[in-house]
């Protein structure tokens, strides 16, 4: 099993990806430099967080048109899994690979800290590990992450199950106040439809050990694992 | 024949704009009383094209693959020589 977290330059959460999948997990993991592009097979791509060409024109936006990005896509529609974490949501978005866009905050600042997420769909390759209904304390940290879709595909999105994560409150109720970016229904992890592609805009690989004050997101990592394990035929 | 496209994008009707409430608060703030505010980008863009027709057809392109995202915004396309 392979890992594959791609640099951009400013990608600044490579490391700790990185980090959390080979020496917490103990996966093999590769940091790979968006212009190396993917020379071999890998299992799952993890686009990280940080502002890739500086946030320039819009969040993502550059990235996704780079030709790494082709590749991803191509790993995708073979089946292969792919996670964006903050910055790699918003190149998923922009890329097409999930639905919709994250755009500016509702107020327009950046915000940096721990907030909570209740768990929906758990059929996926990313959330087999939790509960439906589960509330994680997970930080985000961005200034454009706030989820955007036309009302059609909202619609198509609520019914397929395709809403990974919602931003609520510490007993998993939809609140006002604990939407900290105005998303469009709290959403803030999506899934695309075949399912092995996420967009998340809060940071697992930041909430993946007890001393860092949660491990709430390493679920997301074992998830992962788990469901590769399994298509490999490999008994855990 | 080298034209120039000016390329504006902005958000589609109806869309939150959080940047300009914000614009729109501090010119009150100045005493500026204000009706409206809308923020928008303008690109100019010089390029190559055979004709008028072909340069506007570019223009269009570079906002449908990247200058724009069709999720949230619009764009108006000028092409001059």
């Amino acid at each position: 099993m392979r890992f594959a977290v791609i640099q951009f330059g400013g990608s600044n959460c490579d490391r700790d990806a990185h980090y959390v999948l080979s020496d917490i997990c103990g996966v093999d993991c590769d940091l790979v430099w968006y212009k190396d592009r993917l020379s071999r097979s890998y299992d799952a791509v993890i686009l990280p967080g940080g502002f890739s060409y500086g946030d320039y024109l819009r969040a993502g936006a550059i990235a996704a048109r780079t030709p790494v990005m082709k590749e991803v896509i191509a790993h995708a529609d073979e089946g292969g899994l792919v996670l964006g974490i903050c910055n790699g949501a918003q190149i998923l978005a922009e890329s097409g690979l999930v639905p919709g866009v994250f755009t500016i905050n509702a107020y327009p600042k950046f915000i940096c800290r721990s907030v909570h997420l209740r768990v929906e769909a758990t059929d996926s390759p990313f959330t087999s590990l939790y509960k439906s209904g589960d509330v994680l304390r997970i930080p985000i940290a961005h200034k454009e992450g706030r989820y955007v879709i036309p009302e059609d595909q909202l619609a198509e999105l609520n019914a397929r199950g395709q809403i990974a994560f919602r931003f609520c409150d510490e007993s998993g109720n939809l609140t006002p106040d604990s939407n900290p970016n105005g998303a469009v229904e709290h959403i803030t992890g999506i899934l695309n439809k075949n399912r092995n592609v996420l967009a998340m805009m809060p940071h697992p690989e930041r909430a993946s050990e007890e001393i860092l004050s949660s491990d709430d997101g390493k679920k997301v990592f074992l998830s992962m694992i788990s469901h590769i394990e399994h298509a490999k035929g490999v008994t855990c | 024949m080298i034209f120039l496209a000016k390329i504006t994008i902005g958000l589609k009707e109806g869309m939150l704009d959080p940047e300009a409430l914000a614009i729109r608060h501090a010119l009150g703030n100045l005493g500026f009383a204000t009706e409206e505010l809308r923020t928008k980008k303008l690109f100019l863009v010089r390029f190559d094209a055979a004709d008028a027709r072909e340069a506007e057809e570019k223009a269009k392109g570079m906002c449908e693959r990247l200058l724009a995202n069709p999720v949230i915004h619009h764009f108006e396309v000028e092409v001059h020589r």
